[in-house]
């Protein structure tokens, strides 16, 4: 027996996947306080006000939510595929602990109203430095596993992974490019309509890598590993990787339709957003056809159904997106609150699933269980998520649509038929129902944290060794 | 819109660095096999109980 004793870092995976849920929850609390702030002014009090909040909401669900579930995944993905330990020795725990320094400054300075004022791009340099030094590691760490894989084969989820680190090391160094005046402020080095197309240019391809990319590499891992069935098509999943990263770059135009950005440069961010529906679709598919013939598993897989679902609100969302990129959609649906349930859509009910379920399946092989605690609660969590999701989404699209009906509407004369101040008063009851959606997924984030705390309680965190595949090379 | 100045190079050499990426990819063999390697990682094993011999258990509880 010549088998290595080395063992799979999984104390980094732990500690990413437990931080998730404790991060979703500081986010969601922070969605489910900025909501509350828009049906009920009075609860703007002090500093802590919607326009403070809100940054650390998008900052908090993102990059600590997100970030950590992507962390957690992509650790666990690359070594399992790879077959072998995670390279970079400190460099590991650095992407951990650097990471949650990034979060909790971004905690204390964007209420303290220290901002770049660039949307979701608002830590300022000296943090912004911080990101660059963990991303750095982070990408040192994945890719140095992937040199040293005992596997000739790739998997496709590193691919998407790779591409997503890769991506937004790029979009991060472009647009923070910043003169700094002093230790908490900084000036853009670029400006005006060149500021808000590199803005945008960074902005929707931090969607395209980070929230889609990253994502979709933990669907292809995840979703066949809980199946116990391979992806559909793994040939199409390498045709959706290329498709996808040879076209995302310029989609970011779409988000300045109508501005003093030049006519052309709109109409090109158009037709690459209406491109991006092809590759988007196809992975769609991909993922929920594994489940081909076995149906009958997600009726009572809970985390299955998440799984699932996600791939759902992703070709919904994926959909949407490229319809409201188009000129003439755009000029009834932006600005209004069809936009804020369009991000939802792909937030709560892509990424916030697909990561909720994949920790799931991570939980019990991390704490030493063969299952989480509770699987009824599972089930209660997804109904939960699901009903929440659904009426934001409802929700938003509705008070979308009329508020776009209201701003555009002229009476025979010529003037506004309505005041702005007559659409925000029929926005209420809808603002009040999309509350109660974020109260229902925060809600079931909470049954996760009991849940998981439940899992880890007497579980014995043991060192699983490498398993280095005998006649995998091909 | 100088920003295209700086955007369209950038889409450019991306580009062409990840023409090279899917050159040195097909080339390499990592596409020659398009079927097997999605049922491979369902027996990647990542279940802690075979692989663990009783001995290796005891000085790996101290994470």
């Amino acid at each position: 027996m010549s088998v290595t004793k080395t063992t799979y870092n999984d104390k980094v995976v732990r500690q990413f996947a437990v931080m998730t849920v404790i991060w979703g929850i500081v986010g969601m609390l922070v969605g489910v306080i900025i909501a509350a702030q828009l049906v009920w002014p009075e609860l703007n009090l002090g500093f802590l006000h919607f326009g403070r909040l809100r940054p650390l909401h998008t900052n908090a669900v993102i990059f600590a939510f997100g970030g950590c579930a992507l962390f957690a995944t992509s650790y666990w993905c690359v070594q399992r595929t790879c077959h072998t330990r995670l390279w970079g020795g400190p460099l590991v725990p650095f992407t951990f602990w650097g990471w949650q320094i990034v979060i909790l400054l971004a905690a204390i300075t964007l209420p303290l109203g220290i901002t770049q004022s660039k949307e979701y791009a608002e830590l300022e340099w000296p943090i912004d430095i911080l990101i660059t030094l963990v991303w750095v590691s982070y990408a040192l760490v994945f890719f140095g596993t992937i040199a040293k894989r005992t596997v000739s084969h790739i998997y496709v989820a590193n691919w998407f992974f790779g591409a997503f680190i890769i991506a937004v090391a790029l979009l991060h160094l472009v647009n923070s490019a910043a003169v700094p005046v002093s230790l908490t402020k900084s000036y853009s080095v670029y400006s005006g309509v060149q500021d808000a197309m590199i803005q945008w240019w960074y902005g929707h391809n931090a969607v395209g890598f980070f929230l889609t990319a990253g994502f979709l590499g933990m669907m292809y891992y995840f979703v066949p590993k809980q199946a116990g069935r391979p992806v559909y098509s793994y040939r199409l999943s390498v045709v959706h990787f290329w498709a996808l990263i040879f076209t995302y770059m310029w989609a970011g135009p779409h988000h300045l339709h109508y501005t003093a950005l030049p006519d052309w440069t709109q109409s090109v961010g158009m037709v690459f957003s209406l491109i991006l529906l092809a590759p988007s679709w196809g992975g769609m598919i991909n993922g929920i056809m594994t489940l081909s013939g076995a149906w009958h598993k997600l009726r009572d897989d809970p985390i299955l159904k998440f799984l699932i679902t996600s791939l759902s609100f992703y070709g919904m969302s994926t959909f949407e997106g490229p319809m409201m990129a188009i000129k003439t959609v755009n000029a009834l649906s932006h600005y209004t609150d069809w936009t804020v349930g369009h991000v939802h859509s792909g937030a709560l009910g892509w990424v916030a699933m697909v990561s909720i379920g994949s920790i799931y399946y991570l939980l019990p092989k991390l704490f030493g269980k063969t299952e989480m605690y509770s699987t009824k609660l599972v089930t209660t969590h997804f109904w939960i998520a699901t009903i929440g999701t659904v009426l934001y989404i409802a929700s938003m699209w509705i008070a979308g649509v009329m508020q776009g009906l209201m701003w555009r509407a002229v009476n025979a004369d010529g003037t506004l038929a309505y005041s702005f101040v007559e659409s925000v008063k029929g926005s209420y009851p809808f603002w009040a129902i999309r509350w109660l959606g974020g109260v229902l997924f925060l809600s079931g984030m909470l049954i996760m944290a009991y849940n998981m705390f439940k899992t880890m309680a007497g579980g014995k965190t043991q060192d699983v060794t490498v398993n280095v595949p005998v006649a995998h090379h091909a | 819109m100088e920003s295209i100045y700086l955007l369209i190079p950038v889409s450019v050499v991306l580009v062409f660095l990840i023409a090279l990426v899917f050159w040195w990819s097909v080339r390499s063999g990592q596409f020659d096999d398009l079927e097997g390697p999605g049922f491979r990682i369902l027996m990647d094993d990542d279940q802690l109980t075979p692989e663990i011999k009783p001995q290796e258990k005891t000085n790996s509880e101290k994470v």
